[in-house]
């Protein structure tokens, strides 16, 4: 496995892109970064801006507008970049799968590494969710 | 070929980077041991480092070459100001005469990097950052340089780091004398302002203006940005002792010093909320360069 990869799984600078969410999941990704589950000694900080982002915690349903968003997102930030979906409306739309303003659920407007359920997750499973992902990184290096 | 030696090894770029970014860890444990958690591992700058130049550099539209060389300018000039600091310590005799002014210099260079950097960018926030960046430098530098002037009239009007460091040596530390403690509290200040830590980091304030300066920045530019910092973190403290505490430059001397300036540092950054720019600039020019002004008045008077 080459060194700037497992540099990467050491080192995951998050970014929080809320695509029109209720804000229970983005209460509980603050939780997360709260001192009492400190990610930070995973390495994990938050980042401000999308350049320097590693992974894009995505939340809520996108609509219209923020479908866009989100595709602009993605394509801003530097590759490799890992999307997370938090919350069952990231992964898969729930209730508001027929509504009139829910075009389609995250992972048709970009690829998704990990989906974390919960409405919404407990910071616990976050951070379960971000470990899958890092073996999932990992993993996928050690095939190629 | 030893000048080259000097330069990338020791005490230049190698040496001072990886201090730096020991240094920059030893500040993000004690932020977490502070705030209750429990920080990170000691490699975690160093791992840093090598995730951004694995990854992808944006060149955002309308920026050209500028933005890419800026932060290679900053890292020259401040790896430079390392190595004659470095050398300085270790042969007093061996500097030449205004290397003093040549450092005073080369430590404002990664700030004007670090504009030309974010105003290449043609990013709106970043532009903000620029300009307090600017607002900044302009605040910082005038009672930096009164202090300095304390110290040159202290050492008989000597510009030379070699002259700076046999004065003290002979005559006690700066840092013994009334004029001398005034000037060290004020350039701790501009040291704080000049590192862009709390209470002065409004220039890449995360949370206002997300990463200010740095906002545009991905990959190898963005790491090359870092070891300034880490650099600059392992330089000005050390150019401050070289100033001001510079009785006894023994290796151990040397590194509990600057382990004592680097703790004050933290303190400082984990104590104080950010101020406004305004703030910032009024707290300079007013507070801390009346109290630099003393001092170089205390110091005519030979206190």
């Amino acid at each position: 496995m080459n060194l700037k990869l497992r540099a990467l799984t050491k080192s995951l600078w998050v970014f929080h892109a809320a695509t029109s969410p209720c804000n229970n999941c983005d209460i509980e990704i603050l939780d997360a970064l709260t001192p009492r589950h400190d990610i930070e000694r995973f390495g994990m900080v938050l980042a401000g801006s999308v350049r320097h982002a590693d992974v894009l915690l995505v939340t809520g349903v996108p609509n219209y507008k923020t479908k866009e968003r989100l595709k602009k997102l993605y394509s801003q930030a530097p590759k490799p970049c890992l999307v997370a979906a938090i919350g069952n409306c990231a992964c898969g739309r729930i209730m508001f799968k027929d509504s009139y303003n829910s075009p389609c659920p995250v992972d048709e407007i970009v690829p998704v590494d990990v989906y974390i359920s919960g409405c919404p997750p407990k910071p616990e499973a976050i951070i379960a969710g971000v470990v899958k992902l890092i073996n999932k990184v990992t993993s996928s290096a050690k095939g190629t | 070929m030893m000048i080259l030696f000097n330069y990338l090894i020791f005490p230049g770029f190698l040496f001072a980077a990886t201090v730096g970014l020991i240094a920059g860890w030893v500040d993000r444990k004690v932020t977490a041991r502070i705030q209750w958690r429990k920080g990170p591992p000691w490699y975690q700058n160093f791992v840093d480092i090598v995730k951004l130049t694995g990854k992808e550099t944006i060149l955002p539209e309308g920026a050209g070459i500028t933005f890419l060389l800026a932060p290679y300018l900053g890292l020259l000039c401040v790896v430079l100001a390392a190595t004659i600091l470095g050398m300085t310590l270790i042969f007093p005799s061996a500097g030449f005469t205004g290397d003093l002014i040549v450092i005073l210099y080369l430590l404002v260079i990664p700030a004007i990097a670090m504009m030309i950097g974010a105003a290449a960018s043609g990013n709106p926030l970043a532009s903000v950052g620029a300009s307090r960046e600017m607002k900044l430098v302009l605040a910082y530098e005038l009672p930096f340089l009164l202090s300095v002037i304390t110290v040159i009239i202290k050492s008989q009007g000597a510009i030379r780091l070699g002259s700076v460091i046999v004065h003290q040596a002979a005559s006690g530390p700066n840092i013994g004398s009334i004029s001398g403690i005034s000037a060290f509290i004020v350039c701790i200040l501009c040291m704080q302002a000049k590192l862009g830590l709390v209470p002065f980091d409004s220039s890449e304030a995360e949370q206002e203006i997300m990463g200010g300066t740095l906002i545009e920045y991905s990959g190898l530019p963005l790491a090359i940005f870092r070891l300034t910092k880490a650099v600059l973190l392992y330089t000005t403290p050390l150019f401050l002792i070289i100033l001001f505490w510079a009785g006894n430059l023994s290796a151990g001397s040397i590194i509990w010093k600057y382990i004592a300036l680097l703790v004050i540092i933290i303190l400082i950054k984990n104590t104080s909320p950010r101020v406004r720019i305004d703030q910032a600039l009024g707290f300079f020019w007013g507070k801390a360069a009346i109290l630099a002004a003393a001092a170089v008045i205390l110091a005519l008077a030979g206190k």
